[in-house]
């Protein structure tokens, strides 16, 4: 039987122990003396968040499938588990095996949220690995960072080894293969790490320096080895239908966010959200064939017993087998009384119609994301929602008896005026109006209820708006107070709730988002002074953050409401990630000009993306006369 | 078709809550395709029922929970094919198919069986056992049972059905109805006042080693003797 890391003391003291015992169904053991490569993959949360992650449990899927590797899990320990450990010096352990992560081959680390930074602090330090890379040897892990945040690594590379920039599933086994050669040559791990800095999508930050101009703006960004390349292009899966994907997800025991089978039907987004980076990064769209869907959501859902099913893309709506694809699950999840969960659904007849097979109308709310409150706002954030298509979807929703609506906007976007921000009470009272208009007072279960949140906008690397400024904590807060009165101005206000997000930690998220080298100074400095779980609300320290700034010399401004010059040197910018500076910045011009720029399927705009020779630009290419 | 399944609940899994074993038992039972019934209404579930909730950190022999199934099934099929879907700290015991007019696991509760010893390095400085016939021979052990609303005075003596002191701890067979449920933790708590003592949190390991019914006769027996193989 496994040995736990922890006593049963410690177990039994701390909240939710099932967090650190591991040996969860489908979790993989394997013979320690048998493999060659121990990974450790970290997602530097709490369990219950980390697990819920679908890229982890592909790539713990995928690494665990080579025969050589055996790759664990490890997160975040909660806070109360944290302090036992300092106080007992306890180190990090992986789940699977209980051993500690110093022994591991590879610390994997992924990089979901800029507000996980001082938690990878956290599990280096627990784990006895030097925060620094510099300081490490070959006794120590590999540290390697992996995620949406690797496409601006910078903020982060003192404490990584190497990034991997793209999507996984490509280039682990070339990096094993010559970790295990370096290994058996006897070589050095600095010559091992310039190697894997040569794999594509690799970049070993150790070896790049940067010169900035007296103005704080980047002068040069070069490799100090001429062997190392001065661009890295994102590696990216070219067939979805044909890679790894689990059959078998690891269940957990304890309730965690995403309790069901995740499917990803399709990776990659038409639509080109001038704010949304994950629009950009993962282009072109690859959809994952119909075949191959049926057969693993069966498959899935039989090794997990889970009760749900959920399909994940950045917008289902798009995806261009769905109606077909949902006709067989509603079929096969009826008989086996699971459910389905269907989220990023553009509302129209068509998911309106699913939506009323699968849920229960009575609890279920709808959510329309229209992102900002009027016309002119959301052709500068090229959002292709219409107020026709929104008021055309919610009349149906009421008619089909929902009377629950959620609505989600930004504040602080490029160009925004008084009257943008104020449109987003309007809009939500005109919803609120509508369904007063659409459902007989007989047939009304209740008043509509309307929530309405507004998030701040931060401006994000690989997007149009990486040029824009970010407004100031107080700006951001004055907008909030505008939306709140215009609310109350409102005819139908009792049927509308307002929530505003934080504007502190979207701050910081901002500085994080699009930060230099200089940054990883102010972060290191945050952790030591106890800076830890900054995703969690309770935990975030803003003064903390605030004084490490100032002590470090660097200004928030720079990072956050400066506005860059069309021709600045970008830190991100050494990586390609498919889509052009050029196409970029033409968006940027484009979204000043309030002009909307058609969506892929419509019309090719030449972002780049073209280059990988996959997806709906290949699609489109084969199609045309 | 009701069927009673005993399982034991060891190693790492005596720290899963029973609301989590609840949820453990549901998709391991999707995972073994036992054609388990579901409720009706607007959000189905299966038809389950537990026997007696067990703590976090206890140990057990003797866990029971109540399904019923759509078609029926060979009692050795079911044990297999869930034993091949647990995890490891939980296994399968026996699988009963049970009478139509059995009474549902839980409200057939009356006693459970506990084995307490000493948990390494807390051992104390006396030896742990040598006591308890002194303290059992008091005419009454009163105890008061506080829970959130109220505090009740008990004696414990009354639901104390059977006790051996063994080399290494004490065997205990004692009330676990829903009406007079003692939890080991209220006996140990009385014996250490009775020596002068005060437990200290985390002194004991406690398995619950068996599960009892009473039969017709009034005799204890354990929940599966109940069914039958099929």
């Amino acid at each position: 039987m496994r040995k736990l890391a922890l006593t049963d003391e410690i177990l039994l003291k701390i909240d939710k122990p099932a967090r650190y015992i591991g040996g969860e169904i489908n979790s993989i053991m394997k013979d320690r003396e048998r493999v060659d490569i121990r990974f450790a993959m970290c997602f530097p949360d709490v369990y219950e968040i980390g697990m819920s992650h679908l890229g982890i449990q592909i790539l713990y899927d995928m690494l665990n499938k080579f025969e050589d590797t055996w790759c664990e899990r490890v997160y975040s320990p909660w806070m109360d588990l944290d302090e036992i450990m300092r106080k007992e010096q306890i180190p990090l352990f992986a789940l699977e095996s209980q051993d500690p992560v110093k022994e591991f081959d590879f610390l994997g680390i992924t990089l979901q949220y800029e507000m996980c930074y001082t938690n990878i602090l956290q599990v280096l330090d627990l784990s006895g690995i030097p925060i620094f890379a510099k300081e490490r040897t070959w006794e120590d892990a590999i540290v390697i960072g992996g995620g949406p945040c690797v496409y601006n690594p910078e903020p982060i590379a003192p404490f990584f080894d190497l990034f991997y920039i793209g999507e996984g599933e490509t280039m682990y086994r070339q990096l094993f293969d010559l970790y295990k050669e370096a290994k058996k040559a006897g070589k050095s791990r600095e010559e091992f790490l310039i190697e894997a800095g040569k794999l594509p999508g690799i970049y070993a930050p150790a070896f790049y320096e940067t010169t900035y101009h007296e103005d704080g703006t980047i002068a040069d960004f070069y490799p100090v080895r001429p062997e190392l390349p001065g661009k890295i292009m994102k590696e990216m899966v070219r067939d979805l239908s044909d890679t790894f994907y689990p059959e078998k997800p690891v269940v957990p025991f304890i309730r965690v966010t995403q309790d069901r089978v995740v499917l990803e039907i399709q990776r990659g987004c038409i639509r080109g959200c001038r704010f949304c980076q994950a629009g950009q990064l993962y282009r072109p769209v690859r959809e994952r064939s119909l075949e191959f869907l049926k057969e693993r959501a069966v498959v899935m859902l039989k090794a997990t017993g889970h009760e749900e099913i959920s399909l994940s893309s950045l917008s289902s709506s798009d995806f261009s087998k769905l109606p077909e694809f949902i006709d067989y699950l509603i079929e096969e999840c009826r008989k086996r009384h699971v459910n389905i969960s269907l989220p990023s659904l553009r509302i129209d007849a068509f998911s309106l119609d699913v939506m009323s097979k699968v849920q229960d109308v009575k609890k279920s709310s709808l959510t329309f994301a229209p992102e900002a409150g009027t016309q002119r706002m959301r052709n500068v954030i090229n959002k292709g929602l219409t107020e026709e298509v929104i008021l055309n979807g919610a009349k149906l929703a009421f008619e089909g008896g929902w009377n629950k609506v959620k609505l989600y906007f930004m504040l602080g976007l490029p160009t925004e005026t008084e009257e943008d921000v104020k449109g987003i009470a309007l809009l939500s009272n005109e919803i609120a109006k509508l369904y007063y208009e659409t459902v007989p007072k007989e047939k009304r279960n209740g008043k509509v209820q309307i929530t309405a949140s507004t998030s701040f906008f931060i401006p994000k690397p690989f997007t149009p708006f990486q040029w824009a400024p970010m407004c100031t904590k107080e700006q951001f807060l004055d907008k909030a107070h505008t939306v709140k009165t215009a609310v109350l101005e409102q005819l139908n206000k009792k049927s509308i709730k307002y929530n505003w997000h934080e504007a502190d930690v979207s701050v910081l998220e901002g500085i994080l988002a699009r930060g230099d080298r200089k940054v990883a100074d102010v972060i290191y400095m945050a952790y030591k002074k106890g800076c830890i779980y900054d995703a969690w609300g309770e935990y975030y320290k803003h003064d903390i953050w605030m004084e490490c700034f100032d002590a470090c010399g660097l200004s928030v401004d720079f990072y956050t409401t400066r506005e860059r010059s069309l021709d600045e040197k970008f830190p991100w910018d050494f990586i390609d990630c498919g889509v052009t500076k050029e196409f970029l910045k033409r968006e940027w011009e484009r979204a000043l000009g309030e002009e909307v720029t058609p969506n892929c399927k419509m019309a090719c705009q030449g972002c780049g993306a073209a280059r990988f020779g996959t997806g709906i630009c290949f699609e489109e290419r084969k199609d045309a006369p | 078709m009701k069927y009673r399944i005993k399982f034991s609940k060891y190693g790492s899994m005596i720290f899963i809550g029973h609301l989590d074993m609840m949820r453990y038992f549901q998709k391991a039972i999707r995972r073994a395709e036992i054609p388990i019934a579901y409720s009706t209404g607007f959000s189905p579930h299966q038809i389950m029922s537990f026997a007696a909730p067990l703590g976090v950190g206890l140990y057990s022999g003797g866990e029971y929970l109540d399904i019923e199934v759509t078609e029926e099934l060979s009692t050795a099929y079911m044990k297999e094919a869930l034993n091949r879907t647990m995890a490891e700290g939980v296994e399968i015991l026996s699988v009963k198919a049970l009478p139509e007019n059995a009474e549902n696991a839980m409200a057939s509760v009356a006693a459970a069986g506990y084995f307490i010893k000493i948990r390494e390095g807390h051992e104390p400085d006396f030896r742990f056992g040598e006591g308890f016939d002194d303290f059992f021979t008091q005419p009454a052990i009163p105890y008061e049972k506080e829970t959130k609303k109220s505090r009740k005075l008990l004696d414990l003596k009354e639901g104390i059905y059977d006790y051996t002191v063994t080399e290494d701890g004490i065997r205990l067979l004692v009330n676990a109805s829903s009406s007079g449920n003692i939890k080991p933790g209220m006996i140990m708590d009385a014996y250490y006042a009775y020596l002068g003592k005060k437990p200290a949190e985390f002194d004991f390991v406690v398995t619950r080693e068996e599960t009892y019914t009473k039969n017709a006769e009034g005799r204890f027996i354990s929940l599966d003797e109940v069914g039958r193989d099929i």
